[in-house]
């Protein structure tokens, strides 16, 4: 792999539900270390822009790269083991299980022993488990049962499975949906050091404007399926149109965004 | 050609009443979201109170009024039923559901055979349908074009009444959502209760109009429960016309399979659903079911391996129990053998169900395998008996490996379903097959050789082949496969994610259970010195439903538990009392209403066994995964 090629790479991608045209020729590329942000009203397609990315949906037109490698139409499964990790708007986890157990099966997975009916799972790759667990701050929780977390705790857990894979590439949907805005900021802040240390590229979609502007590169702005403008947060906060879509919140932004940037 | 022309007939009159029952299921389905267990029992219970009215009161309101009081009486036994039990275990999970309706089932059969008497009731004649029409030489009963032109009347009436009254709207609403109905301040309890009458009610009617065509019999709600599953699986549960449509193709598949294959006419039934299964896994015209439920109120604790305390407490066990022959006699011995077969058979199960969430109702079918296997390989081959037992596993694997291929497939109902009706497949060609299988005079003699031809070898041996078959089927819970198996039980969504083929992950469990199953069926075998179909039949299955129920589904071996004392309790039980059923299915009424959690489960629930941590804090809101 040349170093300028991209993680991902999309041309086209399109999807009709019925007479719905919920994505239309969307492309895009994101490179390592960058961190892009999908953004766009409710029911602007960044959902399922998203599923289509990770073979959760397939596409009708279009086409999806991943590292150079051609992922349209595999399964969300087979697109994992080229180095995708991808964590739900709403968590998906594992309840019956302990924190720790969450990341071991994922590690499991990536070493292919999911067919291994010997070895005690308890012991599987512990160290590495409870690295991943340190990592996202969770270090203290490998023994606590999953479905006792709460939610922001939860959301932290799937960041860790996503990178027991040593993913290249995050697809993080709405990662601070549902979080206390102080939490936010954090899991975001340590998402992008995350990002930057291991050369993962991340693609997330988010409401929260502080939060995209705070943390994204670049910004894909999407609107009834199509994208209306790309680039850097200043790029993209000065131009109209998106402006017109994002009329309040964008204002909101720049009121606070004069407030915290003076001091 | 007339007489295919009359098959074709014969199999329309046959759909009729195998609709009313189907679409009553669908209909009790699509509201309550209840797969009502007990409907053969009413379809069944119609049958018996027509053929009263008709034949011993028939003067007062003839013989189509008897049919009608009949169905009406039964509708209101549904109701008392309704408010009785379903009221309390509506948002119970699943395998609740069916075995509270399956402990039903089993009360009324008892409760028929004590009113009825175990003999065959031939009922009167439909008054001015008694004749036949003579059709190219061919004579159809004119009953029969009756019950033709009945089918889609019915059909056509439930349409006008979903379509047109305010009552059906309600009902369409509720199958779509429920929950908002009852946001909209219907009476959500009437409406479950009118509706469970109605689909009732219509099973009820479907019994009492067989009554001039086939004789009344205390068995006919197992066989009628059977073929209405495979209707709806085909037709897809919850839609009526997928309910018909499916009715008429099973019944012209039945009335031209004995044409094709005389002997396994269910061939031909069992290819069809399978092609349909794979072609459209919610039936011909249903809709993809909605994510399973959770089941609430149960525990969401971690497993984890036993402490070296509990090892050295189950060494002492096990210990114990080898030192049984030391103490016992000979009767005790085989009853401990049985006891320890049923370990196996109850771990197999338990071991889909709480890792793999896989409710199986027809897990007989690999234990009745295991039998039959052992049985060919030591009479039709005569093998020794140390080759012949591999023969169980083996058939036990290769049976689960088919099955479980398409049972995986689907989920939740539609999965338990589908396992009973296979079993029941496999129970119909042992039980049809008799040049093959002694049909039901079974296989005589397969006893064992003489170095465990004694109670107590073969105890142990048992014993032996028990702790090894649950010992391993412990390790394989804790495996990282057994860990993918419950990542896929707990969240489909994120198990795909990382990489998990869940299908391919439970079919592999499937065949394992279906594996120790054959063990357990082969053992069984030589302990009974005989196999018959019974080996394979419903009532098995759901013995070690309860077993597993009983010593706790969220538990990691609670089935040990489960089984020795439902066995033991159940050997007792036959000895003490005639009313075995009525009073086993009182007792399975009685777990599922008040000890969901099973033995084990309440233990543990008293005495937590939770890996041990940190307090939790105060916020422990868990918010349900997406599916």
């Amino acid at each position: 792999m040349s170093a300028d090629q991209p993680i991902l790479s999309v041309e086209g991608l399109s999807k009709s539900y019925g007479g719905v045209h919920a994505v239309r020729g969307v492309s895009f590329s994101l490179s390592t270390r960058e961190i892009l942000a999908l953004i766009g009203p409710n029911g602007a397609g960044k959902s399922t822009c998203f599923n289509m990315l990770n073979g959760q949906t397939v596409p009708d037109a279009g086409r999806v790269h991943v590292l150079g490698k051609d992922t349209t139409g595999l399964k969300p499964r087979q697109v994992w083991r080229l180095g995708v990790g991808r964590t739900f708007q709403i968590t998906a986890t594992f309840p019956t299980m302990t924190v720790r157990e969450n990341v071991q099966v994922a590690l499991s997975s990536h070493d292919h022993k999911l067919f291994d009916l010997a070895t005690a799972m308890p012991r599987y790759a512990r160290e590495e488990a409870d690295r991943l667990l340190d990592l996202v701050g969770m270090g203290g929780f490998s023994m606590r049962p999953c479905g006792e977390l709460a939610y922001g705790d939860l959301k932290r857990l799937e960041l860790a499975i996503a990178l027991a894979n040593r993913p290249k590439l995050l697809l993080m949907d709405e990662p601070t949906a549902g979080m206390a805005p102080r939490e936010r900021i954090e899991l975001m802040r340590l998402t992008a050091q995350i990002a930057k240390e291991k050369s993962i590229g991340v693609l997330f979609t988010e409401h929260d404007m502080d939060v995209v502007f705070e943390h994204a590169d670049r910004i894909l702005v999407l609107n009834r399926g199509s994208l209306i403008a790309e680039g850097s947060p200043e790029e993209v906060r000065r131009n109209a149109e998106v402006r017109a879509i994002y009329l309040g919140e964008g204002l909101v932004y720049d009121a606070r965004h004069r407030e915290g940037a003076a001091p | 050609m007339a007489f295919y022309i009359v098959q074709f007939l014969t199999g329309l009159a046959s759909a009729a009443s195998l609709f009313l029952v189907a679409s009553g299921l669908s209909i009790i389905f699509g509201v309550t979201r209840i797969v009502n267990f007990a409907h053969g029992a009413f379809y069944m219970l119609g049958a018996y109170v027509a053929f009263t009215l008709t034949e011993r009161l028939s003067g007062a309101i003839g013989f189509w009024g008897g049919i009608l009081a009949a169905a009406l009486i039964v509708a209101a036994i549904g109701i008392v039923v309704e408010m009785l039990l379903l009221r309390r275990i509506y948002h119970a999970p699943e395998l609740f559901q069916l075995l509270a309706t399956f402990g039903l089932t089993l009360m009324v059969e008892d409760l028929v055979v004590l009113t009825w008497g175990p003999d065959d009731l031939v009922g009167p004649r439909a008054p001015g349908l008694k004749g036949a029409i003579d059709f190219f030489g061919q004579r159809i009963p004119s009953y029969d074009l009756f019950l033709i032109v009945l089918g889609p009347a019915v059909l056509g009436l439930l349409w006008l009444v979903f379509q047109r009254t305010r009552w059906g709207v309600l009902v369409r609403a509720a199958t779509q959502d429920r929950d908002m109905v009852a946001a909209l301040g219907v009476n959500q309890k009437w409406l479950f209760t009118s509706v469970f009458a109605l689909g009732v009610f219509l099973a009820a009617l479907a019994g009492a109009l067989q009554i001039p065509r086939d004789a009344v019999h205390h068995a006919m709600d197992l066989r009628v429960i059977v073929d209405v599953f495979v209707v709806v699986v085909i037709g897809g549960l919850g839609s009526i016309a997928g309910a018909f449509v499916a009715s008429v193709l099973v019944s012209e598949l039945n009335a031209f399979g004995i044409l094709i294959f005389p002997k396994i006419s269910i061939i031909l039934v069992f290819l069809v659903m399978a092609v349909v299964l794979i072609v459209r896994p919610w039936g011909l015209l249903g809709k993809a079911e909605a994510p399973a439920r959770r089941t609430p109120g149960l525990s969401v604790n971690p497993w984890r391996a036993l402490t070296s305390n509990e090892r050295i407490a189950a060494a002492i066990a096990l210990l114990l129990a080898a030192a049984l022959p030391f103490f016992a006699g000979n009767y005790a011995l085989t009853v401990g053998a049985e006891i320890a077969i049923f370990v196996i058979f109850a771990a197999s199960l338990h071991f889909l169900m709480s890792a793999g969430g896989l409710a199986s109702f027809g897990h007989a079918a690999y234990f009745g395998l295991g039998a039959y296997g052992v049985a060919f390989a030591a009479k039709l081959a005569g093998l020794p008996m140390a080759v012949a037992l591999l023969a169980g596993p083996l058939f036990g694997l290769l049976g689960a490996a088919v099955f479980g291929f398409f049972a995986v497939q689907l989920s939740g109902v539609y999965f338990a379903m589908l396992t009973l009706a296979f079993a029941q497949i496999v129970w119909s060609i042992a039980f049809q097959w008799v040049a093959l299988t002694g049909g039901d005079n079974g296989i005589l003699g397969v006893w064992p050789e003489s170095w465990v031809a004694s109670p107590s070898h073969f105890y142990w041996l048992s014993l032996a082949i028990a702790a090894l078959a649950v010992g391993a089927l412990r390790i394989i819970t804790f495996s990282p496969f057994g860990f993918a198996l419950r990542a896929n039980r707990d969240s489909p969504l994120r198990s795909e994610a990382i990489g998990i083929d869940g299908k391919r992950i439970q079919w592999s469990a499937f065949v394992i259970a279906g594996t120790v199953a054959g063990i357990g069926g082969a053992l069984f075998a030589y302990l009974k010195g005989s196999v018959f179909p019974d080996v394979l039949g419903i009532p098995l299955s759901v013995d070690a439903l309860v077993m597993v129920l009983l010593g706790g589904v969220e538990t990691v071996s609670g089935a040990i538990v489960g089984a020795i004392v439902y066995k033991a309790l159940s050997i007792w039980l036959v000895s003490q009392t005639d009313w075995s059923k009525l009073v086993l299915g009182a007792f399975i009424v009685v777990i599922v209403v008040a000890f969901p959690k099973g033995i084990v489960g309440t233990f543990e629930a008293i005495w937590p066994r939770r890996i041990s941590a940190a307090k939790p804090t105060a916020i422990t809101s868990h918010i349900e995964t997406a599916e």
